[in-house]
């Protein structure tokens, strides 16, 4: 510890800021897009029809019963592959990210609108609302404004999450702290600096959620 | 206006509606009574079909809507229904409370929609609450916009359930007003209530209901004065005497 090398740290510098600004890519769009598919998996979750219902609750099932790490060497070495004809560590890790983001959050969107008493579809259907005119303007908008809290989690765990993407190939934070790691053999000047970074960036998110959730009325 | 043959309903083995008939006329205010349990809100919810109906016709302006050809969402433009519990919006102020339905369902322009939802609001006596949301209002207030949020679809019939079992008693009164004035202005109602004084006042007809069945109706005159089956004495005897008659109205 007595020879920490910042010399080693300011040469990365432009690569730690560079692996920062594609972890915070990632995570955005991993709660984005993780966020519609969570609708689209939590409505389709509550449909009558058995079957399809099943295919999505198998579809969260898969994603919140295995590791995000496996599912991200999947869709790297397998899926994109299969669709595309070469792998892409970028576009691998922001479909993973938001896949198994998807997951997680259609449990969350699920409960929320199941949380939203059964009185609010009966008086709206009674007024003669589809089901999706019901959804969409009297379940969805109560249900979005209890589940934000949830999705700002979300959103701090993807910015962790994300760091399983130095495995492929993508030049995110952890990425560049493993190079700096290869090329140098310092363990500390390598992890500590992008632990630190981290903790920089989800205790950012935290209070600017904290304080973003205190402006929206509950209403 | 409404014609209801051999109504029956069930909850899994629990057999809640026996085979219940049952026309209502237009213009007509029926007021059904009886004890908890006796299945009233179940078949207030079989009208609009907020339950399934296991057999038995129920006609909507000469429309079965136990067929399921039927479009149950064009039927129930034609039907409001008031709940116990209000159920307004809470995320819309009053008047989006009130204009969304118009708007979304029934494609009106919105100043269409606003016209009639400040016509509505006045005639509630609650035209300086437009802005509000229903948080900040009283029960009796919630309930009153509750009705005009029914009425802005323009229905041929009413249902009410227990409209004012959740109001304190002071509240009991402004909404049983807005009730009698719109029987007045000849809507067809269908009223579960335990208010005797209302269905005294303003019912057409008394049903009394208990387990399941139709017990007795008659007219309230006769149905009050001259119940023809135990039960209905023992209910009304029962009833009249916790209620002391406190009619507001
Ligand atoms: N969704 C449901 N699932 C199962 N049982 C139900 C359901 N809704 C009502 N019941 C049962 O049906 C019976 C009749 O209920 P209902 O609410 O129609 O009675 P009610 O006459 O309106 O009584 P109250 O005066 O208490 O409102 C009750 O025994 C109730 O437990
Ligand atoms: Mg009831």
């Amino acid at each position: 510890m007595m020879d920490f090398r910042f010399d080693i740290i300011a040469e990365y510098s432009h690569f730690f800021l560079m692996g920062t600004l594609l972890t915070i890519g990632l995570s955005l769009a991993g709660v984005f897009l993780g966020s519609l598919m969570g609708l689209f998996i939590a409505i389709g979750e509550l449909l009558e029809n058995k079957f399809i219902a099943f295919i999505f609750k198998a579809y969260v099932g898969f994603f919140r019963g295995t590791p995000l790490f496996v599912q991200i060497l999947i869709i790297y070495f397998g899926v994109i592959p299969a669709l595309f004809g070469e792998a892409n560590g970028i576009v691998s890790a922001i479909a993973a990210l938001s896949m198994n983001a998807g997951a997680y959050i259609a449990e969350t969107i699920r409960a929320g609108i199941q949380s939203i008493n059964r009185g609010q579809s009966e008086a709206s259907r009674s007024l003669g609302m589809t089901k999706i005119q019901s959804m969409r303007y009297i379940i969805l908008p109560q249900a979005i404004r209890r589940i934000l809290p949830a999705l700002g989690n979300e959103f701090i765990s993807l910015i962790k999450d994300s760091s399983l993407a130095s495995t492929i190939a993508t030049p995110e934070l952890m990425y560049w702290a493993q190079s700096m790691n290869a090329q140098y053999y310092r363990v500390w000047e390598s992890y500590v600096s992008v632990a630190l970074i981290y903790l920089i960036l989800t205790l950012t998110a935290n209070f600017i959620l904290k304080h973003f959730e205190k402006k929206v009325p509950v209403k | 206006m409404i014609k209801i043959e051999d109504l029956k309903k069930s909850f899994d083995e629990n057999v809640i509606l026996k085979g219940i008939s049952l026309t209502v006329k237009a213009q007509e205010v029926v007021v059904l009574i009886g004890p908890s349990g006796a299945g009233k809100s179940t078949f207030l919810r079989c009208l609009n079909k907020l339950e399934t109906i296991n057999s038995g016709h129920v006609y909507i302006n000469a429309q079965d809507i136990t067929d399921p050809k039927v479009d149950i969402n064009k039927i129930r433009q034609k039907i409001g229904m008031v709940f116990q519990d209000f159920n307004l919006f809470p995320h819309m102020t009053v008047l989006e409370n009130i204009m969304i339905s118009p708007i979304k369902v029934k494609k009106e322009s919105r100043d269409t929609a606003y016209e009639t939802a400040s016509q509505l609001l006045t005639k509630v006596g609650l035209a300086n609450k437009a802005d509000a949301y229903p948080d900040d209002l009283s029960g009796g207030q919630k309930q009153r916009i509750a009705i005009a949020r029914a009425l802005a679809m323009k229905p041929d019939i009413m249902l009410f359930d227990e409209p004012t079992s959740a109001l304190d008693p002071e509240m009991v009164g402004e909404v049983l007003t807005v009730m009698q004035n719109l029987a007045k202005e000849g809507m067809t109602m269908v009223v579960v209530t335990h208010e005797m004084g209302f269905a005294r006042e303003v019912g057409s007809r008394i049903i009394f209901m208990d387990r399941g069945y139709i017990v007795e109706e008659n007219s309230p005159q006769e149905l009050f004065s001259h119940p023809q089956k135990e039960r209905t004495k023992a209910f009304l005897s029962k009833i009249l005497s916790s209620q002391n008659n406190k009619l507001p109205l």
